[in-house]
């Protein structure tokens, strides 16, 4: 089976910095894949590099098998990759209503429509509306999203993420700056995401990542350090003393 | 209109329509101080049959600044050289009434083409790049194209302006009069046919995703949207719209002068802007009514330095901030103040649930 998501020999430099260092990873279909390291491993940055919102230095990126490495990040979107961002990425001035009628209507290729209001594309106004239901929003879809709690927002990020029918979905610390009581919400969404989607999750909270993944990567200085099962990654002393060392 | 009475039509729509649906048709339902504009700007042609010079003026500025809002409240593209669509399509309009074809409604379809045309070359420009290299790459272009008008002075006239255009009746029919009365009727039809289209192109999904660019781009391309082409597409569309614009003036002054190049349109059209606000498409119109209001005014009582008076205002409303000046209904009552409110907000069509 080829795998979901695959790159091979990645590399990318800032300068003379080595942010992605040689790193050659796959990801099985309907896979939990969790991506750890210590702050300023280069999580972050290889996501851009899977959505193209950076170039690597070298190396290349397979989605599906197919190569992707020179599709711009709105092709890359259509073909079924989707992302959260670690720092809110939204539309403030939208209601979560319009951003996600937008994410809807892009991915029905609705976009360029110009002559009939929105509300005339019923399929995608209804579809929004049961994504709102889902990401638990429907009460807010008419508030202006700058508004809401963050934990809303966060909500929102995976929400908008979702509406584009990803097949691989890349979560980038979604609880992160989330208040504690507002947490589980978060965490229950990313629980129960259905099992076809592939999901990549970075996260530091280490009890939510053995619970989630069934596979981990733990990436350090840019390189792959190591990676495996949760039951192997989890006994390993070297990833421990990572952690204990650097994060706790 | 079309879009009015689908919306009075929908009034009694079904009860049980979506939430999600009704706060969406809320968007584009048509406002009260919409149709109060109207009203009045097509009762001006009864009420002020001696100030139809004026108006007209107001109508050909106003439809010059939607064309700017469309790119720069909608996707956001700063332009300082947005006078060059506005110019190409005056001395399209000119050139091919006084050669070709004297009918205005044909002219302005070839001045919409030129600067379409136009449009759509020189938005491969500002496609990338920051604010500050848009500014630049739209005010060379303008100037370029102010130096080429200049230089072929065969066909333009050169700075002498292009005279000797005779424009015919509209659509054979009616003929411009000495008072203008023909001519504002004719502008304020263009101005609310292409108004009423730029509505529909901005409540629907494509105006919605000019927004998202403007509103966050990296999040926008991560949902799919294709940023250049939507900005290739409302950059010519806005060249269109200032092409018709140019094309009004020579029809309603049959004479192209050199100055619908200068670089004071493009920066003049953006104070219009700014003054009426940007991204409502109204900002346009209402702009360039307090701005030949005022500035006829204040050039009757200080004649001399009236650009000093317009500056004042320009620099209040950047640096207290429109919404700041906007707040002074927050020192009425209460009571006044739900009122006010209910009035402007009012719109055609259904009532949100809770909502009385
Ligand atoms: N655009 C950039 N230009 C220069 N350096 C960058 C850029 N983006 C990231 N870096 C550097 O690359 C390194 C990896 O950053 P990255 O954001 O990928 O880390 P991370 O693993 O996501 O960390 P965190 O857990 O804090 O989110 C950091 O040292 C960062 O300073
Ligand atoms: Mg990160």
């Amino acid at each position: 089976m080829t795998a979901a998501l695959e790159t091979r020999h990645l590399v990318k430099r800032f300068g003379g910095f080595l942010a992605a260092d040689d790193v050659s990873l796959s990801v099985e279909q309907g896979a939990r894949h969790a991506l750890i390291g210590p702050n300023g491993a280069g999580k972050t940055t290889l996501i851009n590099l899977f959505t193209g919102a950076l170039k690597p230095t070298s190396g290349s990126v397979l989605l599906d098998g197919e190569d992707i490495t020179g599709l711009p990040v709105e092709q890359r979107v259509k073909r079924g990759l989707a992302r959260t961002f670690q720092v809110n990425q939204l539309f403030r001035e939208f209601t979560p209503l319009e951003s996600v009628v937008l994410a809807v209507n892009e991915r029905k290729e609705l976009g360029g429509s110009a002559w009939r209001p929105l509300v005339a594309h019923g399929e995608a106004v209804d579809e929004a509306a049961a994504l709102l239901e889902r990401f638990k929003l429907s009460d807010v879809m008419d508030e202006r999203t700058s508004m809401l709690p963050y934990g809303r927002q966060r909500l929102l990020e995976i929400a908008l993420a979702f509406a584009s029918k990803p097949r691989v979905l890349l979560l980038d610390e979604p609880a992160a700056g989330v208040p504690e009581d507002e947490r589980h919400e978060v965490l229950n969404i990313v629980r129960d995401l259905p099992e076809d989607v592939t999901v990549i999750l970075i996260e530091h909270d280490m009890e939510l990542v053995f619970s989630f993944a069934d596979r981990i990567s733990v990436l350090v200085s840019g390189a792959l350090f190591t990676e495996g099962t949760v039951t192997k990654v989890s006994a390993d002393p070297r990833v421990k003393a990572i952690y204990l060392g650097e994060d706790a | 209109m079309s879009t009015m009475s689908e919306n009075a039509g929908k009034v009694s729509a079904p009860v049980t329509e979506s939430v999600a649906a009704t706060q969406l048709r809320r968007l584009s339902a048509w406002r009260a101080f919409e149709i109060v504009l109207w009203v009045a700007a097509f009762a001006a042609i009864f009420l002020l049959p001696s100030h139809m010079l004026v108006l007209t003026e107001i109508a050909i500025v106003a439809l010059f600044a939607i064309s700017l809002d469309l790119i720069l409240g909608y996707a956001g593209i700063v332009s300082l050289g947005h006078g060059a669509f506005f110019g190409l399509g005056a001395y399209a309009a000119g050139i091919f009434a006084k050669h070709i074809y004297a009918e205005p409604v044909t002219g302005l379809f070839v001045a919409a083409a030129a600067s379409g045309i136009f449009g759509f070359a020189t938005s491969f420009l500002v496609l990338r790049g920051s604010d500050l290299t848009r500014l630049m790459t739209t005010l060379g272009i303008a100037l370029m194209l102010a130096e080429v008008a200049n230089q072929m002075a065969w066909l333009t006239g050169g700075a002498d302006g292009l005279s000797g255009v005779m424009v015919g009746p509209i659509l054979g029919l009616f003929e411009f009069d000495l008072w203008g009365k023909t001519g504002y009727i004719y502008c304020l039809f263009v101005l609310f046919i292409l108004t009423c289209l730029a509505r529909r192109l901005v409540n629907a999904p494509f105006g919605l995703s000019l927004k998202a660019i403007k509103g966050n781009p990296v999040r926008a391309a991560m949902v799919g949207v294709p940023s250049r082409r939507r900005i290739v597409a409302i950059y010519t569309v806005a060249a269109v719209y200032a092409g018709i614009a140019g094309a009004l003036l020579t029809h309603t002054t049959s004479f192209v002068s050199i100055d619908v190049l200068a670089f004071h349109r493009s920066a003049d059209v953006l104070l219009v802007l700014v003054l009426g606000g940007v991204g409502y498409l109204y900002g346009g119109i209402i702009g360039a009514i307090v701005f030949t209001l005022l500035r006829d005014w204040l050039s009757v009582i200080t004649p001399q330095y009236w650009m000093f008076w317009i500056g004042l205002v320009l620099v209040i409303i950047v640096v207290v901030g429109r919404e700041n000046l906007g707040r002074w209904h927050t020192f009425l009552p209460n009571s006044l103040q739900e009122r006010l409110a209910r009035v402007v907000n009012w719109r055609l069509g259904m009532k949100l649930r809770g909502e009385q």
